[in-house]
């Protein structure tokens, strides 16, 4: 069986944008950002993931190219076996993306937008499926509110349910939890594990470590986009002897790069 | 390699994203038809009412046509063009701008998909905007087409390029000002510089000559032409113009989609 989510040797490097003079004779501005430094790993159907790094780590830019929102400078990426540039239509139709940014579209009501978002992916009379999302994400009473109209933790959750629509068999949620109430904390992670029990396969940034530490089978951080640890997550807390994640996390991020053991564990 | 079972998505009958992204493209003008619609047309009329007065009786265009039957189809056309411009292009613009661009970047649509919801939106508009200026202008001059088939092979065309170059300009932008830019410095001059109130051959020979480059003067005089079966060039000269800059602009923004420009990084 194929991974869920496979990166091979993926690098990401953002172009500087030319300015002035430059721009007008088409200069390079200079070697550009490198968000992603060779990151291979390999998720398996089923897993909870938990991708953890500081800011800036490069986990939303990893994000972005498994959805096919970046392209990555080298390496390969795939979905369920199938490759985000070769095989894009495939593989975003087997990934559902939770964008970290509160975005929606004003023109709509949340019905309506979740019904666009199952006709992005071809999918029409979606209507039972909607209601069930709808009443698992505790929105049933919002279904013909307009998007405007909403608070920031209930758009959260019309997020989550565009992101679901098309019944992904992999779930990506970029921080679902930043800026959100203790209610819809647990109503979410009831209804991500329920699905996770279900078979889909969830990966997970959050900055929340003790939600990655209950809910997360396994780990990778990230730091300055390198890949700095990859292991379950008691093995992880094993072998950095912290008290808990948070510790851990802390630990390897303070590590020094030249450090042999923090090399072994990049490699 | 194995395949994924397809036990989550069960029997997902998934058609194409196209006919729902068409259908929100079009909901979103239609939604706020009296902005996108309405207010136009009150413009075109404003130009009908104000040019009309001044020069009716003053000349005859082509030697028989009145002045105001003549400046309809320009004005029809000139909304037309501006309309369908607007439609793409606004819409990209805010949905970069306010972020939920990524609904339309995340599902597994083709660039064939979004250049097709985007166009045909913009020529319903255009061809709406049209349609309202010609039923209300009735009033002022009962005017019909004498050859309603090149009206509408030119309808269609023009509403066409500026829809692509709107969808151009679109992901081309990256704020509202350079929108702006792009439609102040372009579209504008390029529309009011076409022939909408004046035969090209009362032109001076040098703005003769630069108007025979601007390819929306092709646009509207071949509209004219299934007006009034008289024209400042042959129809099919400019049927030829019009269509190969539609081809020309197509291909320019299918490639860009193709490619992700300013939208997959």
């Amino acid at each position: 069986m194929s991974a869920a989510v496979s990166l091979e040797h993926i690098s990401k490097i953002y172009p500087l944008r030319p300015r002035g003079w430059r721009k007008w004779l088409g200069q390079p501005a200079g070697p550009g950002f490198q968000a992603l430094d060779d990151v291979s790993l390999r998720i398996e159907p089923g897993e909870f993931f938990g991708l953890l790094g500081p800011n800036g780590a490069g986990k939303t830019t990893l994000i972005s190219i498994l959805a096919g929102l970046a392209r990555a400078s080298q390496g390969q990426a795939s979905v369920c076996g199938y490759d985000v540039v070769s095989d894009y239509k495939a593989a975003r139709r087997a990934l559902g993306v939770v964008p970290q940014e509160l975005v929606y579209d004003p023109f709509f009501t949340v019905r309506e937008t979740l019904r666009n978002q199952s006709g992005y992916f071809g999918l029409r009379n979606n209507d039972d499926w909607i209601d069930e999302i709808l009443h698992n994400l505790g929105l049933s009473d919002k279904a013909d509110s307009n998007m405007r109209a909403l608070s920031g933790g209930m758009k959260r959750r019309v997020l989550v349910a565009q992101a679901l629509v098309h019944r992904p068999p992999v779930i990506v949620l970029d921080e679902p939890t930043a800026g959100v109430d203790v209610d819809l904390r647990h109503t979410l992670w009831q209804f991500i594990s329920r699905l996770n029990r279900a078979g889909h396969t969830i990966m997970l940034t959050t900055h929340y470590l003790e939600e990655a530490e209950e809910l997360c089978g396994r780990i990778a951080m990230l730091k300055r986009g390198k890949l700095v640890a990859l292991d379950t997550t008691a093995a992880l807390l094993a072998r950095v002897g912290g008290e808990d994640l948070e510790d851990a996390f802390v630990r390897i991020m303070h590590e020094d790069p030249l450090d042999p053991a923090a090399q072994e564990i990049a490699a | 390699m194995s395949k994924p079972t397809t036990l989550l998505q069960p029997q997902m009958q998934a058609g194409l994203g196209f006919p729902t992204l068409l259908r929100k493209e079009l909901q979103r003008f239609w939604k706020v038809a009296f902005q996108t619609v309405a207010a136009p047309v009150i413009t075109a009329l404003l130009y009908l009412v104000v040019f009309a007065h001044v020069l009716e009786g003053h000349t005859l265009v082509y030697g028989r046509v009145p002045y105001t039957a003549f400046l309809i189809p320009g004005l029809m056309m000139m909304s037309m063009l501006q309309n369908a411009f607007a439609n793409p292009s606004s819409s990209l613009i805010q949905s970069r701008m306010s972020g939920n661009l990524v609904f339309i970047l995340l599902p597994p649509m083709s660039h064939y998909e979004l250049f097709g919801a985007y166009v045909l939106a913009a020529v319903a508009r255009g061809l709406a905007v049209g349609l309202c200026v010609w039923l209300t202008a009735l009033y002022f001059a009962p005017l019909m087409p004498a050859q309603p088939l090149w009206v509408l092979v030119f309808g269609l065309l023009s509403c066409g390029i500026m829809g692509t170059l709107g969808l151009i300009a679109g992901l081309w932008s990256e704020k509202f000002d350079q929108l702006s830019a792009f439609q102040n410095f372009l579209i504008m001059p390029a529309t009011f510089l076409s022939g909408v109130f004046y035969s090209i051959h009362t032109l001076p020979p040098f703005w003769l000559a630069v108007s025979h480059w601007n390819p929306l003067f092709y646009t509207i005089d071949g509209f004219r032409y299934g007006f009034f079966a008289v024209s400042d060039v042959s129809p099919w000269h400019s049927l030829a113009v019009v269509a190969g800059v539609f081809a020309a602009l197509m291909l320019i923004a299918l490639r860009l989609l193709a490619g992700g420009y300013k939208l997959r990084h």
